[in-house]
Formats: C-alpha cells, structure tokens, sequence
C-alpha cells in the first residue's frame, strides 16, 4: 500500500480552515494510496473554482482547465492515454452549471473516469452567489429574493443518461469518503461521486452539523440493492430531513467507452508508436483517389 | 486543334444525386487523361433547390473554375428553367425527355436543345428508373465526345457494392444511352475532348487532402461535431480510423471537441478538430487554453459565409482576423491557409510539426471553395514524398531518467520552447494549469515571474517566426500589377494572371499561405519589388490587406472584394480589373 505523503506538493491549500475540501482532499489520497495508484499513474483534471486548485496542492499529474470543461478536457486525456487514472475534481458551478451538458454525455458514453464532484451548494471563489445545487427560496448577492429554480438532483440526472455508478458522500466522514472514491476508482467506466461538502464561509446553512443530523448510509438499510436501478431513482431524488449517501447504484454491465474503441485495441494510443507507413498502404489510400 | 476549355454544369434537386454524379464524371475524365476542376454550387436542404456541379476539363493543369458553361446537363425542369438561358452561344441544354416539357417552357437562346429519353432507356434498358443519371452522364460524354470506356470503370466501381446485375444494368444503360446521343446529337456540339494517354491522376477536394496529410503525418485523435463544411474531414478520418489506429469521436458540442482535442494533445497525442467558423467560435476560450498550457492542437477551420448561420453551403473567406484575435489576451498561434490540394495535404501534417515544435495551438483556415471543390493531381504533385513528422523538443524516458534537477515543464529558455514531457512518467509528475504559473506548473501571480512566463511564451512566436514561409510569387517579374491573395484565391488569381498574360498584359501575383506569424521581412521585401498591388479577397474590408498594413506598415490600397458568398473566378476579377481601368 502507497502512502499518503507520496501526494505531498510543495503548495499549500488556500483553503479556509474548516473548509470541506480539506477532507475531499485527504479522502483522495488516502484511496489513491490504498490502491497503490502513483503520482504518475494518475492524472487529476479540473476546472476553476476554490475546489478546483485540488490539482495544485497535490503532487500527481494535474490538468486545471477551464469553468465547466473539466469532462471534455479529461476525456481527451483518458483517450489518449487510458493508461492513466483519470480523476476529475471539480466544484458543483464546474460540474452542475456550467459542465451539466457534458456530464450527461460522460455518462451516456461510459467513459472511464471518476468524477469528483465538491459540491457545496454555494460559489465560493466569486463570494457567496447561489449555485445550482442551492435550495430553493436560497438568498444571495445574486438571489436577493431567494433562488427561483428548483436544484439540480445530480445523480438522478446522472442514472437518467445511463450512469453505471452513481454515488455521493461527504466531506464529514472519512472513512466513507475514502472507501466511496475507492469504490469509483474500481470502475470500468464513468463514475460520478457528489460530495457533500460545507462552505464555512458562505454557506453557514449546510455546516457539519447540518449534513451529520441528515445523512443515512444507503449500504445500512436492510435490503437496499444497489443495482436496482428504479430503487436507487427514488433514493436519487431523496432531499430534505434524510440525504442518502453511499454507492446508490453500480453496474458492471456496460463496457467503458474506452473498452470500445478500436484504435484503442493495440494498447494506450501515447504508447503506440506513430505509424511508419508502408508503401502497400501508402498505395491504398491512393487508390482511393484515383 | 484548338486547346479544349469546356465547362459543363449538371444541374438538378437537392437528392437526384448531382454531387455523386459531378463527381464520377470527374474521375472519369481524369482517368481518360484530362485535366479537370469540379465546382460544387448547393443549398443547405435536403431536397429541392437548385444544385450544380460544373465540370472544367482541360488539356492543361487547372487551378480555379470558370464561371461560363457549354453545355447544361438539367436533371430536372426548375434548373433547367434556371440554368439553361445563361449556357454560353452555341452550346446545348440536354435534358430528359420524360420531363415532358411544354415548348414554352423551353428556354431560347443562341444554344441547342438536345431532349433524351434518359427515363425510358433506363427503365427499358436497365430494368431501373434509378438508372437515369448512369444516362444522363453518358448522354454528356457521347455530347462532347468522350469515351465510354473510363466512365464504365467508374460505373463499376461505384455500383460494386449493390451487386454485379445493378453495375452490369447501369453498363447497358450507358451504352444505349451514348450511342443513341451521339448518333443525333454530336456533330451539332463544336467542343470536344479527347482521351489522351492516361497518368495516374489522383482526383480529390481541399476536405480530403488535408485530411489525407493528417493522417500521414501521425494525426491520432480527432474530436468533432458537424458543421459545413468542416464535417467531412470528421468523416473521412472516422472511416479509416479502425484501420490506421486514430481515436475518433462525435462529441456533444464544439466546445467538447475543442478540450477533449486539447485533453488528448496534452497527454501526448497528435489531436486534430476539424469545424467551420461557428463552430471555432465555441472553441473561443479553449484556444486560450491551449495557448496558456502550452499544449499542441490542430484546429481546422473551413470558413463559410458568416456572421452566425449565414449561408452553410456557400464560401467566404471572413474569418482572418477571427482567428488570427480570437480568445482573451495574448498568446502564440500559428495561422496557415492552404490554396490549392497540394497546399491542402502539405496543411495536413505540417500543421502538427508547427504545434509540436512550438507547443502551440495552429489554425488551418479553409473555406467551403477549396474544401469541396475537386481537381486532379499526379501522387508525385501532391507531395506525398515530403510528409516528415518532427514532434520538437519532447523528453523521452531515457532523456527524463537522466535529469539532473526536477523537471520544470514551462523552463525558461531562450528560444521560449520548454521540453516537453508528457504525463506518466515518474520524473515528470507536474500540473498543467490555465492559470499563470511558475516553471513547474504551479500556479503563481507574482509579477516577475508573470512577465518571465509571458515573454517566454511570446518568444515562441518570434521563433516560429523563422520558419514561416514569405508568399509565393506567381507571373511576369517586374509587371506593373500585382494581385495579392491568401488561401483558395490562389487558383482565381493565377488564371487571372495568365489570362492577362495572354492579352499582352504582364501581371503577377502574391499569394500568402503562411499568415501568423508574418515573416514581416520578407514581406515588406517583396512588397517594395511588386507593381501596382489589388488586394483579391472573399471578404468586405479586405483582412489580409488589412493584416499587411499592421504588420508591415505597406497599404494595399486597392481591393477587389467578393462577398455573394460565390467564390472568385478569373472571369469575375477580370471584369471588376477592366471595370476600374475604363472607370
């Protein structure tokens, strides 16, 4: 087994004290290291936010990319190289607001990437606007008389485009936190964690103390099967006095898009090395023309 | 006998199969020996409308088409109403005589008219309706005089896959077909064509040249969403990517394709996003990311007539200044136009050795003329002898187990070009970051090291800019007129320049293939040595007259300016060049 400090960069996080992300963060680290994953085996991807400096405070490859495009941008990277262990760390703007588009897609391909999604329900960097996970009737600088949509259900969304691993967790239970991403980090193809996570500063609403009166693990209730996909809809949707946490749903049934393409077959495209062409085939494609 | 320059235009409704009929005849002529140009005229719809291919066929290399046309090959009565009173004195309108056309809806004028009974020998001969156009093109070679024979091979190929009844089917019906027309019609035809001995001549658009160099030159993930006239290269490489090893994916938008590309091309693969200008404009803020991570990737751009939908299947060149200032601040970026197929191909795989060697985003502009116009070329004249792949400064793990210090991604050096590592090597484990950042890849605002990482950055372009390439000179040295041009006008202008020469009046032209960054010495060197410079372009305000201003400080003043969404010809800068001098 790997230890945690094998991941030690020399930055230090710009987080508030008390802030979530500090337990995203070690829960990470700790599976990486309990599956024996290197800092160069792994790439981990984001976007822009308080959540998405991740990357930076944390010696492993890292690509932080633009508001919204951590999907795309990690898919790329997966397809170029599936020899990597692709992770996707980006707040609930990335990845609900302005990513929502492309995490539909993610799930609907199955591509082979674990994404971790900080959810705080509030936009930290930019000071305390609502955020699409913010209740309803929620007043900010931006919802002066209180959020008018209904928050977007994540991993409801995520099982409707066909998601094969549904999960969500939170910043306040390590040990959950970390065997959740464990689990993710074992799944052939796209698999979405939402984290609960408190924003000490501009969400004093949904604080620990908030999230620990309300969560229940879904693997405790009796009979609970987590490849019932109708089942898990319902726990999906599941918000208010109880909040559900845990591997809602997974299945191994679909391959990862990954699995799937042909050029692919012959091993990780950086791998193979750029075709020497050959005069048969250069005469074939001619032959085509003429 | 006189040189043979004889345009005919096929012409009918969107889903009769003009295109893949245009094309045919294309290859059927260069297999006979002939020269051809194929200049495809759509609209943006499924069926109806007023489509055309027009076919130039020459003894002599071709590189642009001419507007006039000889014969009219009218699938259906709307084009032949449209198209027919403009076929040039003494040519001819050949048609269906199913169509059954009342004699005033005929169109008059000095040409012929030459009715076929292209359904009936189809249906009587071929046992299929579906046979009329295998007719109809066999009716137009017997018309000017060409032989069946490349035109059966055509037909063979293109029917294999239904079946050897259907090829041997539409066989018969092109024979029927020609000998009945050409027993009536052909001595009334005074242009024709001659077999010559053939060369093997490829036949092939801008689209599928380019798309051909990229794959040659070790292009290995290509991102998309479709758009005209981008698409078709998506396709292209989609086809054959099982076959050559290329990751290909439909995505769900031009902002996905542009990251995923980036994604990929960050992790070590050759990554490619064909679009066209609506498309480039999602990946807006992508190629800022590019440009900051410093990440190789190929955009190519075919331009259609804007600003938002315009017209989808129509040609503009309005995109120059787009591209050359799209996203946020400044970072480098190489902009290359290809103008001809050989220019095209050669686009196709240097593009990724200009990205690789300067760790940058380049922009391949296109448009939808030289994208999906057709010409034939031999495999030598295409260049495919040249196709080198030179990936620049990339650290193998040899050179990464031996370095002495940690690796710095974004190193300072003089030339502004860090080594390059790509992500999975334990020595080489760092962030790469849209953000300014250190030498490491850290995220850093300190103002020195911003202004350090800026300039370094910056510096690739002026490093780059030693290799880019001055315009090509075509024509007379020391003529008093020169007509300046960038991308597809290329063929327009050099017809234009030999027609002049032809007329006794020497003229020459400046072509620009390499755009950004402007080797700015060599251009105001050539400009101090041309005559009278008309800047010849596919847009309003004239954009490359506009970019040799700021960057060279020399004003081309005149400029000739197309914007219909037609492309330039020769016959259209002739007129407007004669218009000015009698003006």
């Amino acid at each position: 087994m790997g230890n945690v400090r094998d991941y030690q960069s020399p930055v230090r996080p710009t987080w508030c004290t008390g802030c979530g992300n500090y337990g995203i963060w070690n829960a990470l680290k700790r599976a990486l290291a309990q599956l024996d994953l290197l800092p160069h085996q792994v790439i981990l991807v984001s976007g822009i936010g308080c959540g998405s400096k991740l990357p930076d405070y944390t010696h492993a490859n890292g690509l932080l990319t633009l508001h919204g495009r951590t999907i795309p941008c990690a898919t790329g990277v997966r397809i170029a190289n599936h020899g990597l262990k692709v992770v996707c760390t980006h707040g609930d703007g990335d990845a609900y607001a302005e990513g929502l588009g492309h995490m539909m897609h993610a799930a609907r391909r199955n591509i082979g990437l674990v994404d971790i999604v900080q959810d705080n329900r509030v936009y930290g960097l930019t000071k305390g606007q609502y955020s699409p996970t913010s209740d309803r009737g929620r007043v900010s600088r931006t919802s002066p008389w209180g959020a008018l949509e209904e928050p977007v259900h994540p991993l409801a969304a995520v099982l409707a485009a066909g998601g094969t691993f549904v999960a969500r967790s939170w910043s306040g239970d390590l040990d959950h936190l970390t065997e959740t991403i464990v689990r993710a980090l074992r799944h052939r193809g796209y698999a979405l964690v939402d984290v609960l996570q408190p924003c000490v500063t501009f969400n004093r609403e949904n604080d620990y103390a908030y999230y620990r009166a309300r969560v229940y693990r879904v693997e405790d209730e009796p009979g609970y099967d987590p490849t019932d996909r109708a089942a898990a809809f319902v726990r999906a949707l599941e918000w208010g006095d109880r909040i559900p946490i845990g591997v809602l749903f997974q299945t191994e049934d679909r391959p990862a898009y990954e699995e799937q393409l042909p050029a692919l077959a012959a091993g990780p495209l950086v791998s193979q090395p750029l075709r020497a062409w050959s005069p048969e085939e250069i005469e074939g494609l001619l032959a085509e023309f003429v | 006998m006189a040189d043979t320059d004889l345009s005919i235009r096929i012409a009918g409704e969107a889903g009769q199969g003009v295109e893949s009929s245009g094309a045919g005849f294309a290859l059927a002529l260069a297999r006979g020996g002939l020269h051809i140009f194929a200049e495809f005229d759509y609209h943006s719809r499924i069926r109806g409308g007023f489509n055309y291919a027009q076919i130039r066929i020459s003894e002599h290399p071709l590189y642009s088409h001419s507007e006039p046309f000889h014969l009219l090959l009218a699938l259906n009565e709307d084009t032949l109403r449209r198209y027919g009173p403009q076929t040039l004195p003494g040519g001819a309108v050949l048609y269906d005589e199913a169509l059954q056309l009342q004699p005033n809806a005929l169109p008059q004028g000095g040409f012929r008219l030459f009715p076929v009974p292209l359904t009936q020998i189809a249906r009587e001969v071929g046992g299929s309706e579906l046979m009329a156009n295998t007719a109809a093109l066999a009716a137009a070679a017997a018309v000017i005089g060409f032989e069946l024979q490349p035109m059966e091979r055509v037909i063979e190929q293109n029917f294999r896959r239904k079946g050897e009844a259907v090829v041997e089917g539409n066989r018969r019906v092109a024979r029927a077909t020609y000998e009945w027309t050409r027993e009536r019609y052909a001595a009334a035809f005074p242009w024709k064509v001659t077999v010559r001995p053939a060369q093997r001549r490829m036949v092939l658009n801008g689209n599928e040249a380019f798309a051909l160099g990229a794959l040659l030159g070790g292009c290995r993930f290509v991102a998309g969403y479709p758009m005209t006239p981008g698409s078709p290269v998506l396709e292209w490489l989609a086809e054959r990517a099982a076959r050559y090893g290329l990751a290909v994916m439909q995505v769900e938008d031009e902002i996905a394709a542009a990251c995923a590309a980036i994604g990929a091309g960050h992790a070590g693969a050759r990554a490619l996003v064909p679009t066209s200008g609506g498309g480039f404009s999602l990946m807006v803020e992508a190629l800022g990311l590019a440009g900051m991570t410093e990440t190789p990737v190929v955009f190519y751009e075919a331009q259609r007539p804007g600003p938002s939908t315009g017209m989808a299947t129509r040609t503009e060149q309005g995109d120059l200044l787009f591209v050359l200032h799209a996203s946020q601040g400044e970072f480098p970026r190489i902009v290359l136009a290809p103008g001809t197929i050989e220019q095209a191909f050669e686009a196709g795989w240097r593009a990724f050795n200009l990205a690789e060697r300067y760790q940058c985003p380049v922009i391949v502009l296109s448009d939808h003329y030289l994208a999906t116009s057709l010409r034939d070329v031999s495999p030598e004249e295409l260049g495919l002898q040249a196709v080198t792949v030179d990936r620049g400064e990339w650290l193998d793990d040899v050179q990464l187990e031996a370095l002495p210090e940690p690796y710095r991604r974004y190193r300072l050096t003089p030339n502004g070009v860090s080594p390059r590592a790509v992500p999975g090597h334990p020595q080489a484990v760092y962030s790469a970051t849209s953000d300014e950042h250190d030498e490491f890849g850290h995220i850093e605002e300190d103002a020195v090291n911003r202004a350090r990482m800026h300039q370094k950055r910056m510096r690739k372009l002026e490093t780059a800019c030693r290799e880019m390439r001055p315009p090509t000179v075509y024509g007379t040295a020391d003529a008093p007129l020169t007509l300046v041009g960038w991308g597809s006008a290329y063929g327009p202008l050099r017809e234009t320049v030999d027609r002049l020469l032809a007329r006794g009046r020497p003229a020459n032209m400046l072509h620009f293939v390499d755009l950004w960054p402007m080797p700015v010495e060599a251009v105001s060197f050539l400009l101090a040595r041309m005559g009278q410079l008309v800047a010849v372009e596919s847009n309003y305000r004239g954009q490359l007259a506009d970019l040799i201003r700021m960057s060279t400080g020399w004003e081309v003043s005149r400029r000739l300016l197309k914007y219909d969404g037609r492309p330039l010809s020769p016959d259209w800068i002739l007129e407007r060049l004669e218009m000015a001098a009698e003006g």
